[in-house]
């Protein structure tokens, strides 16, 4: 095997540019999702069924087919039908980009839902009990007391969603979009050399994975410093 | 635990020692009617036929291996077959990476668009042109439409693209377009402007320095010879394609 | 349902080969994920560097790039190394092998973590124990970390097994003739892209049904020894 350096030093621009794209998309889908997802997992917890039922079909379809169906049937599935073609919303549904973008979003946000669910269902009963006996009202249980245990509780289980997200994004280069996996594939097109553009690209990926693990650590480490064992100086 | 070890081994390696008159043909399965997968699950079309055919005249036995477009050159360069029989233009480019045999038939671009559409072929700005990634067409599109060209890893997204409207014009090779025209997707599209003649050539690829490609060019020439080029011709098309 | 025009033969055909390379990936990655724990269990530095890199490196990959990557890569390298051994012909992989590859590595190296924990989760006097009574490192392992690992695995292990069986879609990209590309296949026939990926997606979704159930049945069994202290 000849390894060749230079044309994955010549492409570089045209990756990074394409890692532009994928930022762009993981992190507005992470945005929208999570926001989204809020609602769906106080339903998922809710004491009535019909309540409880109506997101879990939604997160079970999300979560139990391949995101890459998802992304064909909503990309080139929906276009089959007049109705969709003529509707309002065409005009965004025939971009790539916001295919991409509203089906990444509706994923994460399924998943989301359900870590956000399991950890309101873990935070301790005795807080809740505690909160209704001084005389919260049900919004302001879940503002002060459900949420943000819920949060720190599930924190963990989320940055494993957000890196699955920025992995599962390269499946946007399946529909005509060139984010990093997109570029990679277009410059071999170019170049026929798969093995050093694809290593090139998981280098990216690997960088990506770690600042964004590196950060959350900050993140996590604010978010919980109460929980911190202060050391005498 | 050793068994598991063992037949996994057995199941995953799989030797390519080459039979001496074994020929791996690469094809796309996505490019009607030059190659495509019907409903048994058979790869067919024109490009099979010729391959077919050829492999007959070299008393060769052929197998065919379907393979994505945009990776079909690197595929033959790891060698997961021998030769591409998919209607491949011969282009500089792809002569860096690979060997071509003679022609076995000639193309030119076309563009497609709606009927009354009234798009004017000589003024694209503004139209958002599609095409499949990695082909002739595609750096045409590109250079037509600036960097907005749309680029699909199939020529049949492409179709589905140009019939839901995501795209204005399709640029592609005309015969394949003349082929769609007359299905029925096609009825409500049209060729607009003139054929662009590039003088394009389409040939089969193998690895470079490969004795195979004599081989196939021997093979080209006598079905040509013999009428048996003309038969399969005529089976996909009412003119000669050569 | 659906008029699947003549193409729900072919579709099944996909859902069993889906099931092959779903399965074989599983077996593999159980092996790879097994070997990883062990590795990064291990106190000699060199051995928890290499299980430590292998996690970090697959994890951070996005699934379709080791898909490609192995497809592509391993003609070469598998030549190579026959090379070595004095072999002089072409080695390669067929897209199912490069599947169940690309997925056992993927599996393995989030099985890696699965068992760790669990075997961390072992009691640490069991294991001097048996080696008290004379059992080797080996047989430790076998007959006592292994059995109670895997039921404190399992739930772990099906979640990942369902990561696994979606991921199976990413292998049609490089032409293994899965649900995905029989679909594909399906719909350049009959230009109805959304009936064939709609029902492509219902098959994953009753095999994701089917894997969870099995997974039920997977905890009660390993679970067996347990179940009086579960009142």
């Amino acid at each position: 095997m000849n390894w060749n350096w230079s044309v994955i030093f010549d492409n570089l621009p045209q990756l990074l540019e394409g890692s532009l794209l994928t930022l762009e998309l993981v992190f507005a889908s992470v945005l929208v999702g999570g926001i989204c997802s809020i609602p769906l997992a106080i339903m998922r917890t809710s004491d009535n069924w019909l309540v409880r039922g109506m997101p879990l079909a939604y997160t079970f379809f999300f979560r139990g087919t391949p995101l890459l169906v998802q992304l064909f049937l909503f990309y080139y599935g929906l276009a089959q039908f007049e109705a969709v073609r003529e509707s309002i919303l065409w005009p965004y549904l025939r971009e790539a980009y916001w295919c991409a973008l509203i089906v990444f979003t509706l994923n994460t946000c399924a998943y989301t839902t359900e870590i956000l669910r399991g950890a309101i269902q873990a935070v301790p009963q005795g807080e809740i009990e505690a909160g209704k006996a001084i005389g919260m009202s049900r919004f302001n249980l879940y503002r002060r007391i459900i949420m943000p245990l819920a949060y720190r509780i599930g924190l963990p289980a989320y940055s494993n969603e957000i890196i699955l997200m920025l992995k599962g994004s390269a499946l946007a280069s399946t529909i005509t979009l060139l984010d990093l996996t997109g570029m990679a594939r277009t410059v071999i097109a170019r170049t026929y050399m798969p093995i050093e553009i694809f290593f090139a690209a998981g280098c990216i990926y690997l960088l990506l994975t770690f600042i964004f693990v590196q950060c959350y650590r900050l993140f996590e480490q604010r978010l919980l410093r109460h929980q911190r064992i202060s050391r005498p100086a | 635990m050793r068994r598991i070890a063992l037949f996994m081994a057995a199941l995953l390696l799989v030797s390519g020692s080459v039979l001496a008159d074994k020929i791996r043909i690469g094809t796309e399965g996505a490019y009607p009617p030059f190659n495509m997968i019907d409903k048994d699950g058979q790869v067919a079309g024109f490009d099979v036929d010729i391959a077919r055919a050829l492999c007959a005249k070299m008393d060769a036995e052929c197998v065919f291996v379907t393979q994505d477009w945009d990776g079909i050159i690197p595929g033959l360069l790891a060698r997961k077959y021998d030769a591409i029989v998919a209607s491949m233009s011969i282009t500089d480019e792809r002569r860096k990476a690979v060997d071509f045999s003679e022609r076995y038939y000639s193309n030119s671009l076309g563009l497609i668009a709606k009927k009354g559409a009234g798009i004017d072929p000589k003024n694209l700005s503004g139209r958002t042109l599609g095409a499949q990634r990695a082909t002739i067409a595609a750096d045409h599109a590109s250079a037509m439409a600036g960097s907005d060209a749309k680029l699909y890893d199939t020529q049949e997204n492409a179709y589905l693209d140009l019939n839901s409207g995501r795209i204005d014009v399709l640029v592609t090779d005309r015969l394949p377009g003349y082929d769609w025209l007359n299905s029925d997707q096609g009825q409500d599209f049209e060729f607009i402007g003139d054929a662009i003649d590039i003088g394009d050539q389409i040939g089969i690829a193998v690895r470079k320095g490969d004795k195979l490609r004599e081989r196939l060019n021997r093979a080209i020439e006598a079905i040509r010879a013999d009428g048996s080029y003309d038969r399969i011709n005529a089976k996909y098309f009412p003119f000669s394609i050569y | 349902m659906f008029d699947l025009q003549g193409f729900g033969d072919q579709l099944a055909l996909g859902a069993w080969m889906t099931l092959k390379v779903a399965m074989g990936g599983l077996l593999l990655g159980l092996l790879l994920g097994i070997a990883g724990a062990l590795l990064k269990l291990s106190r000699r530095r060199a051995l928890y560097a290499i299980g430590a890199t292998y996690t970090t490196v697959i994890r951070g990959l996005p699934e379709l790039l080791v898909v490609l990557i192995i497809y592509f890569g391993s003609a070469g390298a598998l030549t190579q190394i026959a090379g070595w051994f004095g072999y002089d012909e072409y080695v390669e992989l067929s897209p199912l092998a490069a599947g169940i590859i690309a997925l056992g590595v993927s599996f393995g190296a989030y099985a890696t973590e699965v068992f760790r924990g669990a075997i961390q989760a072992i009691p640490r006097g069991q294991i001097e124990a048996a080696r008290a009574c004379g059992m080797s490192g080996a047989q430790t392992f076998t007959r006592i970390v292994l059995p109670q690992a895997w039921r404190i695995a399992i739930p772990g292990l099906g979640n990942l097994f369902q990561v696994l069986l979606k991921d199976t879609s990413l292998i049609s990209v490089v032409g293994l003739e899965e649900i995905m590309r029989k679909s594909q296949i399906a719909i350049s026939n009959t230009k109805e892209p959304f009936t064939f990926y709609f029902t492509a997606a219902l098959i994953y979704l009753s095999i994701t049904i089917i894997v969870m159930v099995g997974q039920r049945y997977a905890e009660r069994w390993a679970g067996r020894g347990m179940e009086r202290r579960a009142e």
